[in-house]
């Protein structure tokens, strides 16, 4: 992108600030309502870029529609609610179309949820990308055979569980969950399904909290967040 | 009104039927279960699930789609009349209602057991066999006036689509129908929803 048009850009921000009703059109489309196409072409600004803000865009509307509830289940906790970015049709869709324009290619056979925030969002995009969706469960909770998964917690320890059956060794698999803080969680459910036999491609979450470096307990295993829940 | 009743015009009931497999004996000896994870692990099936209902109510002024995260009541075999309620398994109702809120462009309540809801909530309490249960839903997830659609895997007793209408309907919103995938006519749950219409899938006996 030429240098000519960076200063452009930088000067569009003032006049974009003062006109509030319309920061509500994507970013793209309010950059083409002062910069006619002829011009934006001729100084190279590419559909790259337009994509990059327009998805930046995006995971900020998305990030401000989560709320944050102080002291939930207990005092001190500052918990990240997702309930209010799925009362906004737009931002949710959005979340779950970055995941989506993500793994459509990554031939992936299985998107495993984990229960429960992880059962909204996993099957829009198992849908999307014409995937099974693996529903990762407590205990008990699912009918027939099982196998299960220990993971430690802060004091004692919890299980999940998958039927057996669902994940077949020749499946690449991503695990979905709403938000990811220590890990303890998807390294259990990544194990479940390494222990069948798949592949795990990544896992994929809307929030991380980074300083509970929930990453590095997945190890090799990659992590892709939308937002961070500082 | 179910679309099983016309399941010769529409191959892909027969798919989505075929796609549940029913697990003996579970949570309880006695108890025929109807598991829809099998139907989660065939895309064409589930795709075209979320389609029926989507072609259904697309573009009919939906605002919400509230999905339960509580089933009672299951199927008994027939040695076991009258049937038995059991409290069921979280979680399964938001499966299916937000790829259906999506696809209409409705927002997505989930409706929980007590205490998993973070911040200011409702609360609507239920009578099982044996005691009572308590549905919640967020204060302000639904204004007065909007239109919201009940949605969840299966109706038994009726008992948590009862007690999801009655959460909407307190908060002001106008429940237009109750739609599921699978229902068990037998368990009369079709009777217990205030008058509210039904719309199931599937119909298992």
């Amino acid at each position: 992108m030429s240098s000519f048009s960076f200063p452009f850009l930088r000067n569009l921000a003032l006049p974009l600030r003062s006109l509030s009703p319309r920061l509500s059109l994507p970013l793209p489309r309010l950059i083409s309502l002062y910069l006619p196409s002829s011009r934006l072409r001729f100084h190279g600004v590419s559909t790259r870029l337009m994509a990059s803000l327009e998805r930046k865009h995006r995971i900020a509307e998305i990030a401000s529609s989560i709320r944050v509830i102080p002291d939930f289940p207990k005092p001190g906790v500052m918990f990240q609610d997702i309930t209010t970015l799925l009362l906004d049709p737009k931002a949710f869709g959005d979340a779950v179309e970055l995941f989506v324009e993500r793994y459509r290619d990554q031939r992936i056979s299985v998107v495993a949820g984990v229960e429960a925030r992880g059962f909204i969002f996993g099957p829009p995009i198992a849908l999307a990308i014409g995937a099974k969706f693996v529903p990762l469960r407590k205990p008990k909770k699912l009918p027939g055979e099982v196998i299960s998964e220990e993971y430690l917690l802060e004091y004692g320890a919890d299980k999940i569980e998958m039927h057996v059956g669902a994940v077949q060794p020749t499946d690449r698999a991503i695990v979905i969950d709403d938000l990811i803080a220590t890990g303890g969680t998807l390294r259990a459910a990544v194990k479940l399904l390494e222990r069948v036999g798949a592949e795990v491609v990544e896992c994929a979450c809307v929030i991380e909290l980074p300083e509970l470096k929930g990453r590095e307990k997945l190890g090799d295993i990659p992590l892709f967040v939308l937002v961070n829940g500082a | 009104m179910s679309a099983w009743k016309d399941k010769e015009n529409d191959p892909r009931l027969e798919g989505i039927a075929s796609a549940i497999r029913v697990v003996p004996n579970f949570p309880k000896p006695g108890i025929m279960f109807k598991d829809i994870t099998t139907l989660l692990l065939d895309p064409n099936a589930f795709k075209n699930t979320i389609d029926l209902f989507v072609e259904r109510y697309s573009g009919k002024g939906i605002d919400a789609v509230a999905g339960n995260a509580k089933v009672i009541g299951f199927t008994a075999s027939q040695s076991q009349w009258p049937f038995r309620t059991f409290n069921g398994v979280e979680a399964r109702g938001f499966i299916f209602g937000p790829p259906i809120a999506l696809a209409i462009g409705a927002k997505f309540i989930p409706l929980r057991k007590p205490r998993k809801l973070p911040g200011e909530v409702i609360s609507e309490k239920y009578i099982l066999e044996y005691g009572s249960d308590c549905l919640e839903m967020h204060i302000g997830a639904v204004q007065p006036g909007e239109h919201a659609l009940v949605v969840d895997d299966l109706v038994a007793t009726g008992g948590t689509l009862c007690a999801a209408i009655n959460l909407l309907e307190r908060a002001g919103a106008q429940v237009v129908e109750c739609a599921c995938v699978i229902e068990l006519p037998e368990l009369k749950g079709r009777q217990k929803l205030n008058g509210k219409p039904l719309y199931v899938l599937i119909e298992s006996h």
